[in-house]
C-alpha cells in the first residue's frame, strides 16, 4: 500500500510535525516502502489468535496512598524552555 | 408536534486520594502553581507511572455502590493528543476494558422512580490548567492537577428532561460523597459534568444527533444548558435544519450553549493498551476488602431511618442527602429520650437553617449534637417550652455552651408550679375583662389571646400545658 | 598497560591496590582524548569522574568496598544523569540536564562504578548504524570506514577500542547485540522486566532493556549483577529475586542441549559468518554441549511485527518532547501549533521523524486492526515458537547479524535495508527474552563476527555461563583492534 502526500499530511499534523511541502514527495515514498515491509504481516495467518501487548504476564503492582514526592519546582522549571511566576508559558491558547 | 429529549452524563468524579494515581505527588487543591508537580507529572524523559493502590479501592466501592459488574481485568491505555496541560501528550485512561462494567443508579423524580443505566466507570489521570490571564499575551500552564485521580462515570441516554438529569447528578453526588471517594466540591472542579443532549419526535425509536454539553459545573446550570439545548435543537429541526453533533460551551452568563466548532481538532486519539503499565487485577478478596470499607449507603440509610426511626420518608430524604447530616442526626437520636420525629424536625430545622444562615456545612457545625440531645430532654422533661428552646438553641449555636448552663444562668426555667401559674391567670383574668366575657359568651378563640398573656407575664416561662389547663378551669368555674 | 585487562581483572586489581582510581580514570581519558574521531562520546566528564574516583579510592581504602569500587563506565546517552547532560542523541535534547538518576546509573554508582561519560547513539536509539545521532556518526574502531552498528554503538566503540573497559547500553531491536557483533564484544539483553527501565529515555516500552557491553561475558556477568533487580518505580520491573550470574559461570556445559532454528540460517545469512558461528557451534559440543534443529517457523515475520509495534509506542513516547516543559523549542512560535510542530520538526532527526510517522498511522483510525493489532497478533506467535522450541533445547544459537559490519553512509538512503540488519535480533525484544552477542571470529577483512545465544525467560545466567565456557577455549574476546591495541 502506498501513502499519498494527504497521508503525509494528515499523520504529520497528528503527530505535529511541520514538514516542508520539499520534503512531503520523499517522506511519502519511504513510508510507503516501509509499509510495503510492514504489509509482509499479511503472509501470516492470524485468526484467533490472542493480541499478545506486552511480553511481561504479570498483574499490575499496587502502591499505597502516600505522597513520597516534595516540592522540586524550582529544578524543573530551571531547564524550561520558558516559565514565570511558577507557570510554563506557552503562545496563547484560544478556548 | 411533541418532541421527546435523550439525555446521557459522563460524570467526572475526582477520587479523594492523598497522593496522585500514578505518583507520590500531593492531590491538595490551591498550592502554588507547580509545586505539586513531579517528574512524572511533568513527563520529564524515563519516567515511568506507578498505580496508586486506594485510587482502584475506591473505583471498586464505586461500582459495588451501584450495583455494577466489577471487572477482573481492567487494562490502561494511552489516548493520545497534544495540548500544553497534557504534559506526556497521550493521558492515561481505561479505553476497552474499564474497572467498572454495566451497573445502575435508581433515582426519584416527582414521585416516580426511574432506573439510570451506567454503562461503564472507568479510571484516568486529570489534566493540568491552562491560566489565560496576564503573562504578556502567553498562556501559563500548571501542572499541579496533572495526575489526579479520576473516575468517569458514563450513563445510559436514559433520562428525558433536565429535572431527570438533575435528579441522577444529585444522587450520583450524594453517594460520592457517601463513599468517601469524592469532596464534591463543584466550584474546585473535584465533581464535574458534561451532557449528551438530543431530541426526537415523540414516539420515534431512533436516537437524534446528539451534541455534548461541556462546562456545566453546577446543579443549576446543568438544568439550565439542558433546557437551553433542547429548546435550541427544536427550534433547529422545526426550522428545517438539521443537529449538528458537536461540542458546545455552556456560557452561564448568557445563559447559552456555544459551538467550539473550528476551534477543535479533528480528534484521532490513536488509543492503546499503556507498554508502562500492565493489567490491573482485581480479585476477589480485593473486591471483598472493598466492600467491608463501605458505609451504609443513602438508600440503605434512609430505609433505616423510616423503619427504625419511624421517620416520614420526606424527613429521612432530608436527612440521608448529606452524611455528616445523617450522622449527626443518629448522634442527637443516641443523646436524647426525645422521639426521633422530633429530633429530626430540629434537625432539618432549626439545625438547618442555622447552618444554611451561616453558609457552612454540617462538618463544620459549632453545636455538637449531645448538646443538641439534652436541649430536646429539657423540653421532653418540661424544663422549658419549645419556643424558649429556640432561643437557647441560638445562644448554644454562637456560645457554644451546654443547654442546661444557658438555662440556668439566663433563668429560663419553665414554670411549672401551679400556684404560680394561677397567680399569673388570675392577674390576666383581672386584666381582661372584656375577653372573659366574650368566652362566656361562647367565643372559644379568645382563650389563645389569654394564653398568649399569661405567656407573655411569665416570660415565656410558664408551662404552656398547665397554663391551658389552668385557665380553662378558672373560665369554665 | 591497564586498559589491556578486563574490567573483572581491573576490579581486582582496584581492591588489591594495584592501581588506584585516579590513576585508572586518567589512563582512560587520556585515550578517550586521543581517540576523538571516532565520535564515541557525547559528553565526557572528566571532574566528575575524578570526584567520583577519588571516592572510590577512599572506599577502596576501607573495610569490605563495593563491587566496582574505582572501574570506570560510560553510559549510553539514553540513561538519565543527575546534573550531567542526556541528549539521547538528539537536537530536542541537547540542551537537556536530567534532575535525577536513572536506576541503572544509580546502582551502577552503588557498586562503586566512576561515571566517565555519556556515549554516542542513534537518535533516540533509532537505527542500526549510529548515523542517525545529532552528534555524527560513530566510526568503527576495526575500520574506521564502517559503523559499529547501533545503536548502542558508541558505547560498543567505546569498549572495543578500550576507551573505557565497559559500557551500558540499551537493546530494543538488537541495539547492544548487533553492535557486540559489529565490534567484537560481549552485549547482553537480558529479559524484560530484569532491569528498571525508569530513567532511560523511553522508544518502545514493552521492548525496551537495557544491558552490559562488555569484553567478555565475566565482564558482562560482573556489570550486569550489579544493574538488575526490582526497582518501585518500574511497573514492569520483576519481583523475583535471582542469584547472581556470576555464581554459575563456571558451570559445566555437559548436556547442554543447542536449539539450531534452520531459518537462522537460510540463505540470507553471509556464508562466512555461517561458517563462524557452525565451528563455535563444534566448539560448544567439544566442551560437552549436543545440537538438535528446531524451527522458529515465525521468525520472517519479526521485521514487519517489529516495525509496527516500535513505531506505535515510539510514537506516543516521543510526544512530551514538545518544547514546553524542557528541551529544545523553536525560534519565536506564532502560535501553539507552530510551537509544537517547529520544536518537533527541527528538534527531531529524519529518521526518528519516519518512525513516528509511521506509528502514528499505525494507530490512527481505520488502520489499528490491520497494522497495530495484526502485529500483536504475530507477536503471540513469534513467542510461542520461543516456547516450542525452548520444549526441544537449552538454549537457541545462531548469527546476531546477518552480514559482518557494513560501511558508513551504505545504507543511510534506504530505511528498509538497515531494519533487516535486525532480522535475528528482533524477535528476542518481541518475546522479552534475554540474549547475548559474542565474538566467534573475523572474516576476511578482519570484521568481527558476532553469535547470538538466546535464552528462556529469566535464563541470563545460563547465557553466560555457556558464553564464558566458550570465551574459555577462544581468544576472539581478547583481541583489539590494531590501532587501539
Amino acid at each position: 500500500m502506498s501513502i499519498t502526500k494527504e497521508d503525509v499530511h494528515r499523520i504529520a499534523t497528528l503527530a505535529r510535525l511541520r514538514i516542508g511541502d520539499e520534503e512531503v514527495d520523499g517522506y511519502a515514498d519511504n513510508l510507503s516502502r516501509i509499509l510495503d515491509l510492514v504489509e509482509q504481516m499479511n503472509a501470516v495467518d492470524t485468526d484467533a489468535i490472542e493480541p499478545m501487548a506486552h511480553p511481561l504476564d504479570v498483574a499490575l503492582r499496587l502502591r499505597p496512598d502516600e505522597v513520597t514526592e516534595t516540592d522540586r519546582r524550582d529544578a524543573f522549571l530551571e531547564i524550561a524552555p520558558a516559565a514565570d511566576r511558577g507557570l510554563y508559558l506557552v503562545p496563547r491558547v484560544i478556548e | 408536534m411533541s418532541w421527546e429529549s435523550v439525555i446521557g452524563l459522563e460524570v467526572h468524579v475526582q477520587l479523594s486520594t492523598r497522593s496522585k494515581i500514578f505518583s507520590g505527588s500531593a492531590t491538595a487543591f490551591g498550592a502554588e502553581p507547580n509545586t505539586q508537580a513531579n517528574a512524572v507529572d511533568i513527563a520529564l524523559p524515563g519516567v515511568l507511572p506507578v498505580m496508586n493502590r486506594e485510587a482502584a479501592v475506591m473505583a471498586v466501592k464505586f461500582g459495588l455502590a451501584v450495583n455494577a459488574t466489577v471487572n477482573q481485568r481492567s487494562v490502561f491505555a494511552r489516548k493520545n493528543y497534544f495540548y500544553p496541560d497534557l504534559p506526556k501528550g497521550y493521558q492515561i485512561s481505561q479505553y476497552e476494558i474499564p474497572i467498572v462494567g454495566p451497573g445502575y443508579l435508581d433515582i426519584e423524580v416527582d414521585g416516580e422512580i426511574l432506573r439510570v443505566g451506567i454503562t461503564r466507570a472507568h479510571l484516568e489521570e486529570d489534566a493540568g490548567k491552562s491560566l489565560h490571564e496576564d503573562f504578556h499575551g502567553m498562556t501559563g500552564i500548571d501542572l499541579n492537577r496533572a495526575g489526579t485521580p479520576l473516575l468517569e462515570v458514563v450513563s445510559e441516554p436514559d433520562m428525558r428532561s433536565a429535572a431527570q438529569a438533575v435528579a441522577y447528578l444529585r444522587k450520583m453526588h450524594t453517594l460520592v460523597r457517601y463513599l468517601g471517594i469524592c469532596d464534591g466540591n463543584m466550584q474546585e472542579g473535584s465533581f464535574r459534568c458534561d451532557a449528551n443532549v438530543s431530541v426526537r419526535r415523540a414516539g420515534d425509536d431512533r436516537l437524534g444527533t446528539r451534541t455534548e454539553l461541556k462546562n456545566i459545573n453546577s446543579f443549576r446550570f446543568v438544568e439550565k444548558a439542558i433546557n437551553f439545548e433542547i429548546e435550541r435543537q427544536v427550534e433547529v429541526i422545526e426550522g428545517g435544519g438539521s443537529v449538528v453533533q458537536e461540542t458546545r460551551l455552556y456560557d452561564p452568563d448568557r445563559d447559552e450553549t456555544r459551538s467550539m466548532r473550528g476551534k477543535e481538532q479533528a480528534h484521532d486519539y490513536r488509543y492503546f493498551p499503556d507498554p508502562d503499565l500492565p493489567p490491573l487485577v482485581i480479585d476477589d478478596d480485593f473486591v471483598e476488602a472493598s466492600r467491608r470499607a463501605m458505609p451504609e449507603l443513602p438508600d440503605a440509610k434512609r430505609r433505616r431511618f423510616v423503619e427504625s426511626y419511624g421517620l416520614r420518608e420526606a424527613d429521612a430524604d432530608m436527612l440521608v442527602t448529606d452524611r455528616p447530616v445523617a450522622d449527626y442526626f443518629e448522634a442527637v437520636c443516641a443523646a436524647t429520650a426525645a422521639d426521633a420525629r422530633t429530633a429530626a424536625n430540629w434537625v432539618n430545622g432549626d439545625v438547618a437553617a442555622a447552618l444554611n444562615r451561616d453558609g457552612i456545612d454540617m462538618t463544620a457545625i459549632p453545636v455538637p449534637a449531645e448538646h443538641v440531645g439534652r436541649l430536646l430532654d429539657r423540653i421532653a422533661d418540661g424544663t422549658i417550652s419549645g419556643k424558649i428552646a429556640k432561643d437557647v438553641f441560638s445562644t448554644m449555636w454562637s456560645s457554644g455552651d451546654d443547654p442546661d448552663s444557658i438555662i440556668e444562668s439566663r433563668g429560663l426555667k419553665q414554670i411549672s408550679d401551679a400556684g404560680a401559674i394561677e397567680q399569673i391567670v388570675d392577674a390576666v383574668l383581672a386584666d381582661s375583662a372584656a375577653q372573659v366575657e366574650q368566652y362566656r359568651a361562647g367565643n372559644q378563640k379568645v382563650v389563645g389571646f389569654l394564653v398568649g398573656q399569661v405567656m407573655k407575664r411569665s416570660e415565656g416561662k410558664a408551662n404552656p400545658k398547665q397554663v391551658n389547663e389552668i385557665l380553662r378551669r378558672k373560665l369554665d368555674a | 598497560m591497564p586498559h589491556r585487562h578486563s574490567l573483572t581483572e581491573l576490579a581486582a586489581m582496584l581492591r588489591a591496590r594495584e592501581i588506584s582510581a585516579v590513576e585508572l580514570l586518567d589512563h582512560f581519558l587520556a585515550r578517550i582524548e586521543a581517540a576523538g574521531e571516532l565520535n564515541a562520546f557525547i559528553t565526557v566528564d572528566a571532574e566528575g569522574a575524578r570526584a567520583q574516583a577519588r571516592a572510590a579510592d577512599d572506599m577502596l581504602a576501607g573495610d569490605d568496598p563495593p563491587p566496582l569500587a574505582g572501574v570506570p563506565i560510560a553510559h549510553k546517552d539514553i540513561f538519565c544523569t543527575r546534573g550531567l547532560k542526556t541528549s539521547c542523541g538528539s537536537r530536542i535534547l541537547d540542551n537537556f540536564i536530567a534532575p535525577y538518576d536513572a536506576t541503572v546509573v544509580e546502582r551502577l554508582a552503588a557498586a562503586g562504578a566512576v561515571t566517565l561519560g555519556k556515549t554516542n547513539m542513534d537518535e533516540f536509539a533509532m537505527g542500526s548504524s549510529n548515523e542517525t545521532s545529532w552528534y555524527g556518526p560513530v566510526k568503527n574502531p576495526w575500520d574506521a570506514a564502517r559503523v559499529p552498528g547501533g545503536s548502542s554503538g558508541g558505547s560498543a566503540a567505546a569498549v572495543a577500542a578500550r576507551l573505557v573497559p565497559g559500557a551500558t547500553g540499551t537493546d530494543t531491536g538488537g541495539s547492544i547485540r548487533q553492535p557486540a557483533a559489529f565490534c567484537a564484544l560481549t552485549g547482553l539483553k537480558p529479559s524484560y522486566g530484569r532491569v528498571s527501565r525508569y530513567g532511560i529515555v523511553a522508544f518502545a516500552s514493552s521492548l525496551d532493556q537495557a544491558g552490559p557491553l562488555a569484553q567478555s561475558a565475566a565482564d558482562a556477568a560482573l556489570l550486569l549483577d550489579a544493574m538488575a533487580g526490582f526497582d518501585s518505580r518500574d511497573s514492569t520491573s520483576l519481583e523475583n529475586q535471582l542469584p547472581p550470574t556470576r555464581a554459575s559461570l563456571e558451570d559445566g556445559l555437559r548436556g547442554l542441549r543447542i536449539g539450531l532454528p534452520k531459518e537462522f540460517f537460510d540463505a540470507g545469512v553471509d556464508a562466512t559468518v555461517a561458517a563462524a558461528v557452525e565451528a563455535a557451534v563444534a566448539a560448544l559440543c567439544k566442551l560437552g554441549a549436543t545440537t538438535v534443529e528446531v524451527s522458529l517457523p515465525n521468525m520472517a515475520a519479526g521485521i514487519p511485527c517489529y516495525y509496527v509495534i516500535a513505531p506505535a509506542e515510539a510514537s506516543s513516547n516521543l510526544a512530551r518532547f514538545d518544547g514546553v516543559r524542557y528541551g529544545y523549542r523553536c525560534d519565536d512560535p506564532v502560535d501553539l501549533a507552530d510551537l509544537y510542530e517547529r520544536s518537533r520538526a527541527e528538534g527531531f532527526g529524519a529518521e526518528v521523524k519516519r518512525r513516528i510517522m509511521i506509528g502514528t498511522y499505525a494507530l490512527s483510525s481505520g488502520y489499528y486492526d490491520a497494522y497495530y493489532l495484526k502485529a500483536q497478533k504475530i507477536r503471540r506467535l513469534i513467542a510461542s515458537d520461543f516456547d516450542t522450541a525452548f520444549e526441544q533445547c537449552d538454549i537457541v544459537l545462531g548469527p546476531t547479524t546477518p552480514t559482518t559490519a557494513f560501511a558508513l553512509g551504505e545504507k543511510t538512503d534506504d530505511p528498509v535495508s538497515m531494519y533487516l540488519n535486525d532480522i535475528y535480533t528482533n524477535t528476542v525484544n518481541l518475546a522479552g527474552l534475554p540474549g547475548v552477542s559474542l565474538p566467534v571470529g573475523f572474516d576476511a577483512a578482519g570484521l568481527p563476527i558476532g553469535m547470538q545465544l538466546i535464552g528462556p525467560y529469566l535464563g541470563e545466567a545460563r547465557l553466560l555461563n555457556v558464553a564464558h565456557r566458550y570465551q574459555g577455549v577462544t581468544d576472539y574476546h581478547r583481541q583489539l583492534p590494531g590501532m587501539f591495541a
